[in-house]
């Protein structure tokens, strides 16, 4: 065997391995975006929200995106929750094409989503009722997941007796309370104190280890991105694109000590490199559409 | 403790409500003694209160209040289920919603009142005409209400339905109608206001019926504090009903 040929076999191990790879992944392999397109047709003319996005979520795996104002991630959270559709590109969830909301997805959206007319317990109840459980057991697990959000002894309480961030957990335990297979978060954290989502962001975590959960959580926050996931994904502004995709390499459980370690700072500076370019120009941008309004 | 302080509040001003229509009545009385108003034009307050009694033995002022009443009832229950379902209608059906939406708005501002003779054609002159003169009047209030609070239902809850893959009824009647109750109880309360006070205004038109046919006697007979205590017992009425409509829109959306 000549250096050539043997070179050459193992390129064709690798191919096979390779081709393997994408078999199993395949069946592994929850949210799946491939070369995704989406415009928007406005009254100054037609937008690119997104712009040939592709990643792909493994089963179990934690996800994040992280990209600044306007980018296109809660475009990418309506795609995937199967809410929007006339974009250019596959979307596969939980190994299907999407042709609208698929059974197993949880979303958490990114404005307000409590119902004000039904109280704390009803709000978190409320996928259990759809499904036609009982009151007395939907209201129990109910119980468990206002607990768990930190919510206990306001079950009674209607959504506009509570604070911005107490709405926003109940929002959380309403679709934590049917431990969707796959959970999609638009920024649940955002309207949180720091102590309050770094607590949260843990129980949330805690569960999703729990349940297997796979999870692609929306943020801005690059710390919490850092501190949650196996992988973060980093978008461009305007047109919406996947700049690159971080792999966290830190062990689990991320505690006080992980988060606090040399290697978790480095990864938050390297993701804060990639976002700083693309927030000054989103910010350059705007403010020139600004001007340009104004003028 | 809330209903403490609710009552803390709320004490006050009807007191001074009280207070300030019985200043101006007492006002009214000395001026009419003193001669500074027409005794022909206006009746002594006095007497106007003191004549209730009269209305209730000789004029049967209850008995009128029921058939009154009646009409109103029946007229309120119409408006509400029509203006309701008319709405929801006009909401699913894009299309129809288009066409009718300007209509039904220039219906709710004109006086439907003085279309009486053609409601008196075709009902005769009985109870029918003046609970249809009701229904017309107080129904474009719902309708629109009904739709603004349809259309107004904010997009997330509604992804929030349909993430969880609900049928189109379950959207509905989960999460649509109760986001847009609010603004429909708005809706039905003007809609009242508005079959109520035409409804009397036909009485007193086509002289039948309950108090609008009393009051147009009494001033056909001079009779002014007796019309005027029948217009006071009007008054008095609307604020007990509307009171009470209040008192069913909030127990209808507690805490908002
Ligand atoms: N329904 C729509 N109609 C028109 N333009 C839209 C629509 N939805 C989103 N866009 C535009 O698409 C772009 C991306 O919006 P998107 O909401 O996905 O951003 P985002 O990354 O979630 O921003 P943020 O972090 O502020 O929530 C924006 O420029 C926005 O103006
Ligand atoms: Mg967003």
């Amino acid at each position: 065997m000549t250096d050539g040929e043997r070179e050459d076999e193992r390129d064709m191990v690798a191919a096979n391995a390779k081709l393997r790879l994408a078999a199993s992944r395949s069946a592994e392999t929850d949210l799946v975006i491939d070369d995704v397109s989406m415009h928007f047709d406005t009254r100054e003319g037609r937008i690119t929200a997104v712009d040939g996005v592709s990643f792909a979520v493994e089963r179990g795996e934690f996800v994040s995106i992280i990209g600044p104002s306007g980018c296109g991630k809660s475009t990418v959270f309506n795609i995937l929750g199967g809410l929007i559709g006339g974009y250019e590109g596959t979307v596969s969830v939980g190994g299907e094409i999407v042709t609208g909301p698929h059974p197993s997805v949880g979303m958490v959206f990114q404005e307000e989503s409590t119902f004000p007319w039904r109280t704390v317990i009803d709000n978190v109840a409320f996928p259990l009722e759809v499904k036609g459980v009982g009151k007395v057991e939907r209201h129990e697990v109910a119980r468990r997941f206002i607990d768990m959000v930190g919510l206990a002894g306001f079950e009674q309480r209607y959504p506009s007796e509570l604070s911005g961030g107490m709405r926003q957990r109940v929002a959380i335990a309403r679709t934590l309370v049917f431990e969707p297979k796959i959970l999609l978060m638009d920024e649940p954290f955002a309207a949180l104190d720091e102590q309050t989502r770094l607590l949260l962001g843990d129980k949330v975590l805690k569960i999703q280890q729990d349940l297997k959960q796979t999870t692609l959580l929306i943020t801005h926050n690059i710390t919490e991105a850092v501190q949650l996931s196996d992988r973060v994904v980093i978008m461009t502004f305007r047109p919406g694109r996947v700049k690159r995709i971080v792999d966290i390499r830190l062990p689990r459980p991320r505690d006080g000590g992980v988060i606090g370690s040399e290697a978790f700072g480095r990864y938050v500076a390297e993701i804060w490199n990639d976002l700083r370019e693309e927030a000054s120009r989103g910010m350059a941008e705007s403010e020139a559409g600004a001007r340009k309004g104004r003028g | 403790m809330k209903a403490g302080s609710m009552k803390g509040l709320s004490v006050p001003p009807l007191l001074i409500g009280f207070g300030t229509v019985g200043l101006a009545l007492g006002l009214v009385e000395i001026m009419l003694m003193l001669g500074l108003l027409n005794r022909f034009v206006v009746p002594f307050p006095s007497a106007v209160f003191g004549s209730f009694g009269r209305l209730f033995a000789e004029e049967e002022l209850f008995e009128r209040l029921l058939q009154t009443g009646a009409e109103a009832l029946a007229a309120s229950v119409l408006v509400a289920v029509f203006g309701i379902v008319i709405g929801v209608v006009l909401y699913r059906f894009r299309i129809l919603r288009l066409a009718t939406e300007p209509w039904v708005a220039a219906v709710a501002a004109a006086p439907i009142v003085l279309a009486y003779p053609l409601f008196l054609v075709i009902f005769g002159r009985s109870a029918a005409t003046i609970v249809a003169m009701g229904f017309a009047a107080g129904l474009a209030p719902v309708v629109l209400k009904t739709l603004e609070g349809l259309n107004g239902v904010r997009k997330s809850l509604i992804d929030v339905g349909r993430s969880y893959n609900l049928s189109q009824s379950q959207l509905f009647w989960k999460i649509l109608l109760p986001a847009a109750v609010p603004t429909i109880f708005v809706g039905v309360r003007l809609g009242l206001v508005f079959a109520l006070i035409n409804l009397i205004g036909v009485e007193f038109l086509i002289n039948f019926g309950g108090l609008g046919q009393l009051i147009n006697d009494l001033a056909e007979r001079y009779d002014l504090p007796a019309m005027f205590a029948t217009i006071v017992f009007v008054v008095l009425v609307s604020v007990v009903i509307f009171a009470a409509l209040e008192r069913m829109e909030r127990w209808f959306r507690p805490a908002r």
